[in-house]
């Protein structure tokens, strides 16, 4: 069986397994699993091109997910005026000093030669710098946040379309990637694990605390979306002529549309994407960075600049993994920094592009697929087995009720499981690099 | 007078649980150390072994307590510690079987042993929810404080108080007997000189015999009970959720990177480094200032530098100075 047809294959058996979803359970959930499966792939695309390229281990998917996120907030939403005028500019100010403290710190540095008078004069500038940051900064909030915190309570966004906010989220985490990726890179390799792990658990603690900025763990419900509304379908004559055209009642067929709406998009952008990640693999830049991987002493030997190339496509794979993130909160269609799980959100990518091939894109778009569904199928198979492991002990033993509600927690197992299995028994995947 | 009240102030919210969490920390970080130190990766497991040790030192309590087993004025636990070394000591071998040795064999690089460590890491975690559950546990017993605050106002007559509980108490002393014990270890006897050994220079110490899987071995061992230790400190002083175990890896890998990893006289001052400026930057310091300064320039804020929900970035914000400035630590330790 040659390689093509296998892979071929595999893809079809995602394929099937998927529409055995809609035949057996129904098919709104098939086309959840098909879009979370779009977006999936995408965040595997970028990690794959971090690890499966360039042999980065980055830990904080979840951080440049959220702020993802994030970005969809801050562009799509309406701006809250009064909030604005209350002391909107005293927060956009109060960063900007926050942010020149940092820089006028590092000048101080980098200008003032070494000795008692440079680390004086860094002193005087980070302290000051930060007294006069949160006096400007904590007011501007205090009156943000005193804007109708029931309902806002926050800056807003810029209303502008939601789409825009996908390209702004990959801006946002390449910037998060930037600070990390010059601070670790060029040290020894786990160094960059833990400051991934690191600003992921901070990112989101922004997002849980800095009300103004997205309300925080009040949530952002109701973003704008790129397809029309459901309530909308099934009060147009035309669309309910067509879902009875195709036998389907107006109201499943509304959801059904909605649903295929994303999946278009959301394959649209993975077909950009995979475009073009084959080129960039395929290209003189791609051989360079696997040879930069397989051996930085020799790569740096041929003159390549290794670190720079770290940064650079780190850079790359953390904004395709923010603007999978966008997208995905666009298909929530709220914002809740609560949902995000290190487990969900970096592991689970992780155990993505190890199953499905690292170094391969084809390999990491079918890990995508798979291990989402599995994902979804998991609780419920972990439920039955707890059913069939306790059908001999009497209902109300402590020992069922014990083991039946810990069967949510058989997720962490199974993927744990796996990981560690396709990482001893098949290091290469399911497709493997060529 | 102002001036006593303002430190004991300082003492009772800032220093003694800064030393409490410090020690906590440090005992962490010499886990974390340790494995870098001889089996060369840095082990993301470490936060949930920890939280592994825990939970099964908490079933043991919870067994020694329905059958009226105590310690009198000390926490149960204490008693129940002995035996959650052991069963983590045996589950870090099992592993170490299972997972790490075949990577050891095959010569893999650091980044697949911390990737096989990532997979440990869900596996205790999942495990530890599937036991114990999520959810919080509050397993001290036994006398809750050593000197509480009214008592001190009495003695002293100071307006501020001063409580010590017992968990900070037994933190403390038990940090410093198991910090002596592992150095004396480390120096004094024959494995653990092979241990540093083979630390230094994994050839040379292969060359003069020594049997780098029983180094190994008795490594884990160490890691095992100075995980428990550090798990059930921590548990007591605050209390135990599998998840902020998992979180607590953050400041342990700060602590460790801070002191140097692989070097444990490092990891012990990263700790209270990491530690004291936690606690220093989250603390309000109205209070103290208060009493420090004259009347007019009493501050009108709460003086926080940052909330304590930040107080992950507090270990981060260091851990990124230190990896910019001294990427080996302040103990020169053994990476770059």
């Amino acid at each position: 069986m040659n390689d093509t047809l296998k892979n071929v294959g595999l893809f079809a058996l995602v394929g099937l397994l998927i529409l055995w979803t809609g035949f057996s359970q129904s098919w709104n959930s098939a086309l959840l699993i098909l879009n979370m499966g779009l977006i999936s792939a995408i965040m595997a695309l970028g990690v794959n091109l971090q690890w499966g390229y360039a042999g980065l281990f980055n830990v904080g998917i979840m951080g440049f997910v959220a702020l993802g996120g994030l970005a969809t907030v801050i562009v799509s939403m309406p701006p809250v005026n009064d909030a604005w005028a209350a002391g909107g500019l005293r927060v956009m100010l109060g960063l900007v000093l926050g942010a020149a403290t940092i820089v006028a710190a590092i000048l101080a540095y980098q200008k003032v030669p070494a000795g008692r008078a440079r680390t004086l004069a860094m002193l005087v500038i980070l302290v000051g710098g930060f007294f006069l940051y949160r006096t400007v900064f904590d007011g501007g909030v205090m009156a943000v946040e005193a804007v109708n915190p029931a309902g806002t309570g926050y800056l807003g966004g810029l209303g502008l379309p939601i789409l825009l906010a996908w390209p702004i989220g990959a801006v946002l985490a390449a910037g998060a990637a930037w600070i990390i990726g010059k601070t670790a890179l060029g040290l020894r390799s786990d160094y960059l694990a833990i400051a991934t792990l690191g600003i992921a658990e901070i990112i989101i603690a922004v997002m849980k605390n800095e009300d103004w900025l997205a309300r925080g763990v009040k949530n952002v419900v109701g973003l704008p979306r790129p397809v029309p509304y459901e309530i909308d379908l099934q009060q147009d004559p035309a669309f309910i002529a067509r879902a009875e055209g195709l036998g389907m009642d107006p109201v499943t067929a509304s959801t059904l549309y909605v649903k295929f709406g994303y999946a278009v998009l959301f394959l649209i952008v993975l077909l950009i994407l995979l475009w073009m990640a084959q080129r960039a693999l395929h290209s003189p830049w791609g051989r360079m960075m696997r040879a930069i991987r397989d051996n930085e002493v020799a790569a740096e030997a041929m003159g390549k600049d290794v670190t720079a190339r770290h940064l650079q496509i780190f850079i790359l794979g953390s904004a395709i993994c923010g603007m999978a993130g966008a997208m995905m909160t666009t298909l929530d269609g709220q914002l809740t920094p609560s949902s995000y799980q290190p487990l969900r959100f970096t592991f689970l990518i992780w155990v993505m592009v190890i199953v499905g091939g690292s170094g391969n894109n084809m390999g990491a778009v079918l890990g995508g697929f798979l291990i989402w569904f599995l994902w979804v199928q998991v609780e419920p198979i972990g439920a039955w087995l707890m059913q069939v492991i306790t059908s001999g002990m009497s209902d109300g033993y402590w020992l069922k009720t014990h083991l039946m509600e810990s069967a949510a927690h058989m997720r962490l197992l199974t993927m744990g499981l796996i990981l560690l299995l396709v990482l001893r028994f098949s290091p290469r995947g399911l497709i493997p690099e060529k | 007078m102002d001036f006593l009240n303002a430190i004991v102030a300082l003492s009772n919210f800032v220093l003694v649980p800064g030393i409490a969490y410090g020690s906590q920390l440090a005992l962490g970080a010499l886990g974390v150390t340790l494995i870098y130190g001889i089996l060369r990766f840095s082990n993301f497991a470490h936060g949930d072994t920890m939280a592994v040790g825990t939970m099964t030192v908490i079933l043991f309590t919870w067994w020694f307590q329905s059958m009226g087993i105590g310690l009198g004025p000390f926490p149960t636990a204490l008693l129940a510690l002995p035996f959650g070394i052991i069963v983590t000591g045996l589950m870090m071998l099992a592993t170490d079987r299972v997972v790490y040795r075949f990577y050891r064999r095959v010569k893999a690089k650091p980044i697949i042993f911390v990737m096989a460590s990532l997979g440990v890491m869900f596996i205790l975690n999942g495990l530890t929810r599937f036991i114990i559950g999520p959810d919080e546990q509050r397993f001290a017993d036994g006398e809750r404080f050593i000197i509480t605050a009214r008592e001190f106002k009495q003695m002293t007559g100071l307006q501020e108080g001063l409580a010590l509980k017992t968990t900070q108490g037994i933190t403390v002393v038990s940090a410093v007997i198991v910090v002596a014990l592992l150095f004396w270890f480390l120096n004094r006897t024959r494995t653990g000189k092979s241990m540093r050994a083979y630390s230094d220079n994994e050839d040379l110490a292969l060359l003069s015999g020594i049997n780098p899987e029983r180094v190994v071995m008795v490594t884990w061992l160490i890691v095992a009970a100075l995980a428990t230790i550090a798990g059930v400190l921590y548990g007591l002083d605050k209390s135990f959720k599998p998840f902020t175990y998992f979180q607590l890896l953050l400041p342990i890998f700060a602590s460790a990177i801070v002191g140097g990893l692989g070097n444990p006289l490092g990891a012990i001052a990263g700790g209270f480094v990491i530690a004291f400026s936690e606690v220093f930057i989250t603390y309000a310091w109205k209070k103290v200032l208060g009493y420090m300064l004259p009347e007019s320039l009493e501050p009108s804020g709460l003086v926080q530098l940052l909330s304590t929900d930040y107080k992950f970035a507090v270990s981060f914000g260091i851990l990124l100075i230190v990896l910019l400035f001294k990427p080996r630590g302040l103990f020169t330790g053994k990476a770059v």
